[in-house]
């Protein structure tokens, strides 16, 4: 399971990184939520996809999954969500003022040469 | 803190007062109450003498950084006193020159007095400094100060660049040294030189001892203006005259000598000491003297001839040096003692010299010798100061140029006779460059004297109506000059109370042999010296006469062999290289940039993953794979590769939807209720975002990126891809040590009361972390809103 698994998070890096080199501001967003997608996949399964109950105490299992990567995922999420709204946010601006998502136009003005 | 550190130290104190006395007594020329202390330090070093003569030397300690070693130590003996003498003695006579040179209402004095003070300060510490770090750290200080006194007159562009160029220069040679230094306390554990030359015997066999004593000579060569570091000496000539006078005729430039004839003791053992200070020693005497010719501007033939006279006593102490494998007889030392009797004598002349120099530029405005002629009649005071030195520097009798003259010949004479590190062969070229050598000297000496004193006077030429020069200013030339003359009568009033003292700190095995027996004869029979002279004179006289019929062949010498135009080309090659280099690597495209990193992510991580040999499997603790997983995971690896392909902007949010959605059943999937849920709502909410922006957004172009630019995308990020999965697996396989996980099972309900373990740990055991994740919304929320809200280039146009 891990293995296939970690082929599945290959590919969503893989991926990531090839929207994120692209010229597209947008694909760039996309490629960065990908990549949050691909790393919060990588901790859980790092830590363990062993069976056992949920980690719920109520479930009287004699075992549970890990619970300390989940915790720590949905920080990860929260953060990787306040994060990528802001880029989005960003980007709408940015496209108002600047006028293109191209990222070869968006290199400062000539005067920073 | 001793007396002694306060003498040393006592310039720099005098120059954070002496704008004060500019400000307060404007009437009155600063440099009269700047005169007052190189006096009193004068006589202050001169009480040395009779305890330095008799072989004491003094020592006082003052601690700076113990805890380090660093003590400033002051040391006072035989050689540390004659150049402490120098830097006082000479020192006064030009601040008193300085006094009727420079203007008190033109000229920002409190400037000029400052930096000729802190190079003063300086110049004391190198020389009485036992502690190598203190000595570098008041080395590196007179190459501030003389920085700053050749750019005095910093509104002109020559001396700006005179004035970077020595910088750079000896600040480069500064650095070198310092590296020396400090390879030299790795060796004997100490930066004491008294101490290094204790165990000089277990240095010299030290691995370290060869490039230490690169470094300390390259720091040596910089600053005394060796081959091929001269260059920077003819352009500091941009400095007001004194300046020259004092620093780049008689201290600074023998901030390298003392240097090196500090350092002999310890490295003279090897042969690369003797060749290196010896040889090149000669080719700058050689270099220097044939230029010296060639210039037309007074201070340019007085620069080169500095050059050459540096040349001609680093050469005597590296062939003195040699003085060890002969069990210091005393017919070897004696080129050290020439050395330190023509430092002396050079002080003297060359100071005289410049100051000669000044006067003729003061009193006519000019420097030039092609405009300058038959000034004798006007300003006979001057001329004759100006014979004095000029046949002193040629080596003439009755002048004490002739006698250190005569001694350098007999010195490179007895190289012939060595029979070590073949100087038996080569050695032969010593005396032939020191004779041709010695012919230009002469050669431009003469130029130097006739030039300018005798011919025809050509006022129209001239700025100003030339006349004798007032007698304040001619007041220390007289004083230098009559040294020359008095040490050339008598040179035995210096043998015995300052130079045997000098040569027994270089060479301080003759002290226990107390052999050494200096007397200078002003006649010394027929020996080849003489007659060495005498062709010289003869020699030179011929070339002299007839100099118009063979100095056109210095046109023939390109210009662009010069090392000049290396250096120039060099920092000018330098800084395109860099400029080049910088636009080449910073593109300004971001995608550059990350090409980069991923390049050296990939590179660094595979290479230390190869070199470890970490990328094994160990499938013996996998979880089993269920169908749901294999379906949920191709149909997210479908979502995926709908996102790259995408041609529509809908699509690609559409698929990322689905992306998400399927991380939220994996969750679920590994019994992560808290996460699907937070998953599926964050995603959702995030589609809905995504889509409001790129409602505004253009069309989801992909700019028709070039084939082998995607292809070296894809190259890049599969690259990226198979690292991680391989790293996880790898990391996976490798289980250290069992998790924490235990407690939180256990401890949840006992400690916290709650029975979701994962919102436990969230609020209770590592509340912090939601605290700031909290914090993290705040700012993204504030900061989304502030992005919207706050238009300043809308607000101004209307």
């Amino acid at each position: 399971m891990e293995i296939l698994m970690s082929i599945v998070i290959g590919i969503l890096f893989m991926s990531a990184v090839y929207l994120m080199l692209s010229k597209s501001l947008l694909r760039i967003i996309i490629g960065t939520g990908l990549l949050s997608h691909g790393a919060h996949l990588l901790l859980i399964t790092m830590g363990g996809l062993k069976d056992g109950a949920a980690p719920l105490l109520g479930e009287h299992a004699k075992d549970y999954v890990d619970p300390l990567p989940q915790a720590l995922i949905l920080t990860a999420i929260v953060i990787s969500f306040g994060v990528t709204s802001f880029f989005l946010v960003l980007a709408y601006r940015a496209y108002q003022e600047i006028g293109t998502d191209n990222m070869d136009q968006m290199r400062g003005t000539e005067g920073n040469d | 803190m001793t007396l002694l550190h306060l003498a040393i130290l006592s310039p720099l104190l005098m120059a954070l007062i002496v704008p004060l006395f500019y400000k307060v007594a404007k009437n009155v020329h600063t440099g009269w109450f700047v005169l007052i202390l190189p006096v009193l330090l004068f006589s202050y070093f001169i009480q040395f003498l009779s305890r330095t003569s008799k072989g004491e030397t003094i020592t006082a300690t003052a601690e700076w950084m113990p805890s380090f070693g660093i003590n400033f130590t002051a040391y006072v003996d035989g050689l540390s006193l004659l150049f402490a003498l120098l830097i006082t003695g000479i020192g006064s006579l030009v601040v008193l020159y300085s006094i009727y040179y420079l203007d008190k209402h033109k000229e920002s004095l409190h400037n000029f007095y400052v930096y000729l003070l802190l190079f003063m300060g300086a110049m004391l510490g190198v020389v009485l400094s036992d502690n190598l770090l203190v000595m570098y750290t008041f080395w590196e200080l007179t190459s501030i100060s003389s920085f700053l006194l050749i750019a005095y007159w910093y509104h002109r562009e020559r001396s700006r660049y005179g004035a970077q160029k020595s910088m750079l220069i000896t600040v480069f040679g500064g650095l070198s040294m310092l590296g020396g230094i400090v390879l030299l306390g790795i060796m004997g554990d100490t930066f004491s030189i008294r101490e290094l030359l204790a165990q000089q015997d277990i240095l010299v066999s030290h691995a370290l001892f060869i490039p230490a004593l690169l470094l300390i000579l390259l720091g040596a060569f910089t600053k005394s203006a060796q081959f091929p570091f001269h260059i920077w000496l003819p352009d500091a000539m941009e400095a007001p005259t004194p300046v020259s006078a004092y620093l780049h005729s008689a201290t600074m430039v023998k901030a390298g000598i003392y240097l090196v004839a500090r350092m002999t003791p310890i490295f003279s053992e090897s042969s690369l000491w003797i060749w290196l200070v010896g040889g090149i020693g000669l080719l700058t005497l050689m270099w220097g003297s044939f230029n010296a010719v060639k210039q037309t501007d007074l201070k340019g033939i007085l620069a080169f001839s500095t050059i050459s006279q540096l040349g001609l006593i680093m050469s005597l102490l590296g062939v003195g040096a040699a003085a060890r494998f002969y069990d210091y007889n005393q017919y070897y030392v004696a080129a050290t003692v020439a050395a330190i009797f023509h430092l002396v004598n050079h002080a003297t002349f060359k100071g005289t010299l410049f100051m000669v120099v000044g006067i003729v530029d003061h009193e006519t405005g000019t420097r030039d010798i092609r405009k300058l002629g038959g000034l004798m009649s006007m300003m006979p005071i001057t001329a004759t100061i100006a014979l004095i030195g000029s046949f002193s520097m040629a080596g003439l009798p009755p002048f004490n140029g002739f006698l250190s003259k005569e001694m350098f010949f007999t010195g490179m004479i007895r190289v012939i006779e060595m029979d070590i590190f073949n100087l038996s062969t080569w050695g032969i070229l010593f005396p032939i460059i020191a004779w041709v050598a010695s012919i230009f000297t002469f050669i431009y000496s003469m130029i130097l004297f006739f030039k300018t004193f005798t011919g025809k006077y050509q006022p129209e030429k001239l700025d100003k109506e030339a006349h004798e020069a007032p007698f304040g200013m001619l007041l220390s030339p007289i004083i230098l000059a009559s040294l020359v003359v008095i040490f050339g009568f008598f040179p035995n009033l210096l043998s015995q109370s300052i130079i045997k003292p000098a040569v027994e700190a270089i060479v301080p095995a003759i002290k226990e042999s107390s052999t050494l027996k200096v007397n200078i004869y002003f006649w010394h029979g027929f020996t080849p010296e003489l007659f060495m002279t005498f062709g010289v004179i003869l020699l030179g006289t011929l070339l002299y006469v007839y100099s118009s019929k063979w100095t056109p062949i210095y046109s023939k010498i390109p210009e662009k062999l010069s090392f000049n135009t290396v250096y120039d080309h060099g920092l000018i090659s330098m800084e395109r290289g860099a400029f080049s280099l910088t636009r080449r690597y910073m593109t300004g495209f971001i995608r550059t940039y990350l090409v980069y990193i991923f390049t050296f992510f990939i590179g660094i991580l595979s290479f230390t993953m190869i070199s470890q040999g970490a990328f094994t499997i160990d499938t013996s603790e996998l979880a089993p794979i269920s169908v749901y997983e294999v379906v949920l995971a191709v149909i997210l690896v479908l979502g995926t590769v709908t996102i790259l392909f995408a041609k529509s902007r809908l699509t690609a949010i559409i698929a990322l939807g689905s992306v998400g959605y399927s991380v939220a059943l994996f969750f679920v999937l590994f019994k992560a209720p808290d996460l699907a849920l937070t998953q599926l709502v964050i995603e959702t909410v995030s589609v809905a975002l995504f889509l409001l922006c790129f409602y505004h957004l253009p069309r989801l172009s992909r700019h028709e990126e070039r084939t082998s630019f995607k292809f070296g995308n894809l190259l890049i990020s599969a690259a990226v891809g198979v690292l991680v999965t391989l790293i996880s697996i790898a990391s996976h396989s490798q289980k250290m040590f069992p998790s924490i996980s235990e407690y939180y099972v256990e401890n949840s309900y006992k400690l916290a009361g709650g029975k979701n373990m994962v919102n436990v740990i969230l609020v209770d055991f590592r509340g912090f972390d939601t605290m700031f994740e909290i914090c993290v919304l705040a700012i993204a929320a504030l900061g989304i809103f502030a992005m919207i809200r706050l238009r300043l280039t809308r607000r101004s146009e209307g």
